[in-house]
């Protein structure tokens, strides 16, 4: 895969911010019925006037930091022309020359495990256009219907230089932008086209194709895939791969021609006179000092810290929400026991589920870690109660009775191994010729008969023991 | 030099029909606002930073408050064509 060339440009909604970019039409238009947040400027009314959002420009300002990138002396907006009914106005209110900031850089592991350092471009901003709904597909619909409300919502393009070689990379540079956006507190990646991406591929010495309409970090996968497919099918038979714009369809899974480049690409640039520069460079140092501890640096402290592996620290680090959710436990807990069981088994249960890390207490992981370092309940009750709050609800303690999941105490377990050994004649005698392998069948007729009450390390002891005095 | 080329690549991007008689008509007028501007070729302006505004104003924001939008009637007033609450447009792509 040496030969794959792939940039992406990222569209990030800033939707934790509460009005547009340009008017005071609220940003959460996520249920609501079309063209009900809309007022004459985000619909481009005549006579109607943009003013910049203060706060947008700060939340600009701190994912471009967060990305390693330089900020501008000074920045200043453009129009952008083009003729679609997405744009009320006839153009975007984006940025061209003087973009906020450019020259960042973020850390990814890439395929070969190797620390890869993909560098930003730059970052800048501008508005969301508005909505269209097809009937039926792109290419086949005979009207649009258009709905307005996205329009003019708070936007952050960031484009990375073609430093991405698969598209595997791809996806892993989406989920730690998407994580250092989380950490900022800038935006909510679970609403509908808060992230949406747009990529440029080709393989070496081929010409670059653009793939729009990328809309979720997971599609960007299976996109950037077909179109390479696509691409090596076409070189191998000959034909060479054209320059042009490609729309990716996501329930289909392919990239369908939409446009040649000679049409495409006549924006028109020209500055916004409705809008003035921004001279916004003495901001920075305030909005450094006011940046959140950053997942790679997170990482590192709970690696330090709890004395965590690294794999479980990037884990707990992937999200803000698990960090917190683990720093709460624990503070209260064996860190690494917590560790061990939030990021290998809560974790794992939530995502079965299709949950987020909200549909678990943390008071019930604190209460499970502990009943686990009292030696009060066995790895499988643990797992058992972490499923059925998950299943059913209630608290650890409260199924833990009613269930009568209890660690087995010992008397009980010594009686299940003697039973257990007694009916195994065979296995032990396995086991005393040399197949060391015949005891772990003898452990499981023991966690059989305790109904996997018993801890599978000490059953296994005590199965050893009573064979060797058995047979003495 | 304005070419017919030109005013035709021009009509396209800004989606607007136009007749022969006036497409001669706005080569020629392009070419004269053209002709204008190209006597501020002649000022020397070695060493001037582009002027983009005259005024010299920067900073000018608004808080981040939300207040109330158009209602659905409202904003689809001057709409030739809806459907369901939506703006109805031709068929793009």
């Amino acid at each position: 895969m040496d030969d794959v060339i792939i940039g992406l440009e990222i569209h990030v909604q800033l939707n934790k911010l509460r009005s547009k970019m340009f008017c005071g039409c609220s940003t959460s238009y996520h249920d609501a019925p079309p063209n009900t947040h809309t007022c004459p400027v985000c619909l481009g009314l005549p006579g109607s006037l943009p003013v910049l959002n203060r706060r947008a420009v700060e939340f600009g300002i701190k994912v471009a930091l967060a990305l390693n990138c330089r900020i501008a002396e000074e920045t200043m907006f453009y129009r952008k022309n083009y003729y679609y009914p997405d744009l009320p106005k006839g153009f975007q209110i984006s940025q061209y020359d003087y973009p906020l900031a450019t020259g960042g850089h973020v850390l990814i592991k890439g395929d070969d495990g190797q620390e890869r350092r993909i560098r930003i471009t730059r970052v800048h901003m501008e508005e969301d256009p508005g909505r269209l709904v097809h009937a039926g597909t792109i290419d086949k619909a005979k009207y649009t219907l258009v709905d307005y409300n996205r329009c003019g919502m708070p936007l952050l393009e960031v484009v990375t230089e073609p430093d991405l070689r698969s598209p595997k990379e791809a996806r892993l540079f989406l989920d730690k932008l998407r994580t250092i956006l989380e950490y900022l507190d800038v935006f909510d990646g679970n609403l509908e086209g808060a992230l949406r991406v747009d990529s440029n591929v080709s393989l070496a010495g081929g010409d670059r194709v653009e793939v729009k309409n990328i809309s979720s970090h997971k599609g960007v996968e299976k996109a950037l895939s077909y179109e390479i497919t696509r691409q090596r099918n076409l070189k191998r038979r000959g034909i060479e791969v054209v320059q042009e714009t490609r729309h990716y369809d996501e329930l289909r899974g392919v990239t369908v021609s939409i446009r040649t480049k000679e049409e495409a690409h006549d924006y028109r640039y020209f500055p916004e006179m409705d809008l003035v520069p921004l001279r916004i460079a003495d901001w920075v140092p305030r909005i450094k000092a006011e940046l959140p501890e950053l997942p790679d640096a997170k990482r590192e402290r709970f690696r330090e810290q709890y004395g965590i592996t690294d794999d479980h620290a990037k884990s707990l680090t992937s999200e803000i929400k698990v960090a917190d959710f683990y720093e709460w436990v624990a503070a209260r807990s064996d860190p690494k026991l917590a560790a061990v069981w939030i990021a290998d088994v809560l974790k794992g249960e939530l995502n079965y589920r299709d949950l987020t890390i909200d549909s678990f207490s943390r008071d019930h992981m604190l209460e499970i870690v502990r009943m686990l370092s009292e030696r009060e309940i066995t790895d499988e009750i643990a797992v058992t109660l972490i499923r059925t709050i998950l299943d059913r609800g209630g608290s650890p303690r409260e199924i833990a009775e009613s269930m009568g999941l209890k660690r087995a105490d010992d008397d009980y377990v010594v009686q299940a191994v003697r039973e257990a050994v007694a009916d195994s004649q065979e296995a032990v005698r396995d086991y005393l010729s040399g197949n060391a392998r015949a005891i772990n069948y003898i452990v499981g007729q023991v966690m059989k008969r305790t109904k996997g009450r018993a801890d599978p390390s000490v059953a296994h002891r005590l199965v050893k023991e009573e064979i060797e005095r058995q047979s003495s | 030099m304005i070419t017919i080329k030109d005013v035709e690549h021009i009509s396209w991007l800004a989606s607007i029909r136009i007749s022969d008689e006036e497409r001669e008509e706005l080569v020629a007028q392009f070419n004269t606002i053209l002709e204008y501007f190209q006597q501020m070729d002649e000022v020397d302006t070695e060493g001037v930073e582009p002027t983009y505004r005259v005024v010299d104003l920067a900073n000018v924001f608004r808080d981040d408050l939300p207040r109330e939008s158009l209602s659905q009637e409202d904003a689809l007033r001057n709409a030739p064509r809806r459907e369901e609450g939506y703006f109805r447009s031709p068929r793009i792509v």
